[in-house]
């Protein structure tokens, strides 16, 4: 028996060998959330290339890239991080890290992979390559918001003690942190494109925490307060997401909290610079890559919408019904498609952000986030 | 206890979607946690039914809890919050 499994393991791999090389610029994943499992996509033949099963409760599952697009690090709700190879389409390591996560990021030398996690709260250290535990930072809070910043730093927020916290990983065994006031429940965070600025947006005010990450003793700074002015707030039936930063021609454009409104700021003089009043309550709001358009999906019961805004006019230029339950978009790399994931349709649209033309549909369960390894190369994704 | 009569089979169907999807987003598909607390038939048990379900009609001020009365009806509350206690159904699909 041995002998025929060495041949055939042999000739198995002398067929791989044979397979077409190719690069990973045009690979990304879908989420199917429902069966624990991803889709591997190409972005230039908008076709699914293979699925990949056994990731765990996949819930709000994220996903950040290894720097040279091969591998996925895919976060589950579970606590599960599964490292899944994009070319051989098969799970390379898998780990479960904590009883319930929420989402991750990976350092600027593509060396380290953090966990954010709810349970324990608290940030995990491993070793990218192989997953291996380096150490950790209790928190004894939720944690929302992670991104890497430049320098082998991450900075994220804790929904249940309203801080910002920076942690310097130039050690990753000994991680140094300092914590900064932020504000009531800040729910999630991005950092602008340069890397310097960490914006926590804040659910339990009205307001946005801005730490200057190059200027950290200065300590984070309310922006945005009392958006609300005062009036009762609509129910948010979900969390608006930060992470996929919408910073377009010197504005950054951010979800309202219980308003059904995308929020201007002036990223010069971080003073409100103009809102736009949309169809429900924000939860992605996007920046198509050149930053003319920025793209906005809703929350439940409103998320059959989407909607486009000019960035030059400050006007919506489009309104779309893509499908049901319209949950994320990402675009390509250069941004002239985005794909759309339609949860109850069971469907990832492709659709023109030119001409706004639908160019195919691809079968998928449940779909959720749809991540594409052009992030690999972006601070903040 | 007296509650208003189950929503017909149809509403519990979207009920349960309902529950598990968007409900989901913050208490987990699985309904095991995530920004919202468990909703484990264990995480439950000491709760007073009530209670529960005036925090699914009315929300919990202070907190990520929004009022679902435009969506849920009272009765369609109860019955979730039942459901919820002795092990929430899965989706049939």
């Amino acid at each position: 028996m041995k002998p025929l499994f060495a041949l055939l393991s042999a000739l198995l791999l002398s067929a791989c060998a044979q397979a077409p090389l190719r690069g990973t610029g045009d690979l990304g994943v879908i989420i199917e959330r429902a069966t624990g499992r991803v889709a591997i996509v190409d972005t230039t033949a908008k076709s699914i290339l293979a699925r990949v099963e056994g990731l765990g409760d996949l819930s709000h599952a994220s996903v950040v890239f290894a720097r040279d697009g091969r591998y996925a690090y895919v976060f589950g709700r579970d606590g599960g991080l599964t490292k899944v190879d994009l070319l051989l389409a098969r799970i390379d390591r898998r780990v479960m890290q904590a009883g319930n996560s929420i989402g991750g990021a990976i350092s600027q030398d593509g060396r380290l992979v953090v966990a954010q996690n709810y349970q324990p709260g608290g940030i995990k250290v491993f070793d990218a390559s192989t997953l291996e535990l380096l150490s950790e930072v209790p928190a004894q809070s939720k944690v929302v918001g992670l991104v890497d910043l430049p320098g082998q730093r991450f900075a994220y927020a804790l929904f249940d003690k309203g801080e910002i916290w920076v942690s310097d990983l130039s050690d990753p065994r000994l991680p140094a942190t300092q914590k900064f006031p932020a504000g009531q429940q800040p729910y999630d965070g991005l950092v602008t494109p340069d890397g310097r600025h960490y914006m926590a947006g804040l659910f339990g005010e009205d307001g946005i925490a801005l730490l200057d990450t190059w200027r950290p003793e200065l300590g984070a700074k309310k922006i945005l307060q009392h958006y609300g002015k005062g009036q009762e707030k609509l129910p948010v039936f979900k969390m608006p997401h930060l992470r996929g930063w919408a910073v377009a021609g010197g504005k950054a454009y951010l979800p309202a909290i219980g308003r059904h409104e995308v929020l201007l700021v002036d990223t010069t003089t971080w003073k409100e610079a103009g809102r736009v009043k949309v169809k429900g309550q924000p939860v992605f709001v996007m920046a198509r890559p050149d930053g003319r358009q920025v793209w906005v999906n809703f929350a439940f019961p409103d998320n059959g919408w989407v909607q486009v805004i000019d960035t030059l006019s400050g006007q919506i230029v489009q309104t779309l019904a893509p499908g049901k339950a319209i949950l994320h978009m990402e675009f390509t790399p250069r941004g002239e498609h985005v794909w759309l994931s339609a949860r109850d349709d069971n469907l990832v649209s492709i659709y023109d952000t030119q001409s706004f033309a639908r160019l195919a549909t691809l079968p998928a369960d449940s779909p959720s986030g749809i991540f594409f390894t052009s992030r690999a190369a972006r601070t903040g994704f | 206890m007296v509650h208003a009569a189950d929503p017909d089979a149809a509403r519990q169907g979207e009920l349960i979607r309902l529950v598990r999807q968007d409900c989901g987003s913050c208490h987990g598909m699985n309904l095991t946690g995530g920004l919202g607390m468990p909703l484990t038939p264990d995480a439950l048990r000491d709760k007073p039914f009530e209670s529960l379900v005036a925090t699914v009609v009315y929300g919990r001020p202070g907190t990520a809890m929004p009022p679902w009365k435009t969506i849920i009806s009272e009765g369609d509350a109860e019955w979730i919050v039942r459901r919820l206690m002795q092990g929430f159904p899965v989706e049939t699909r």
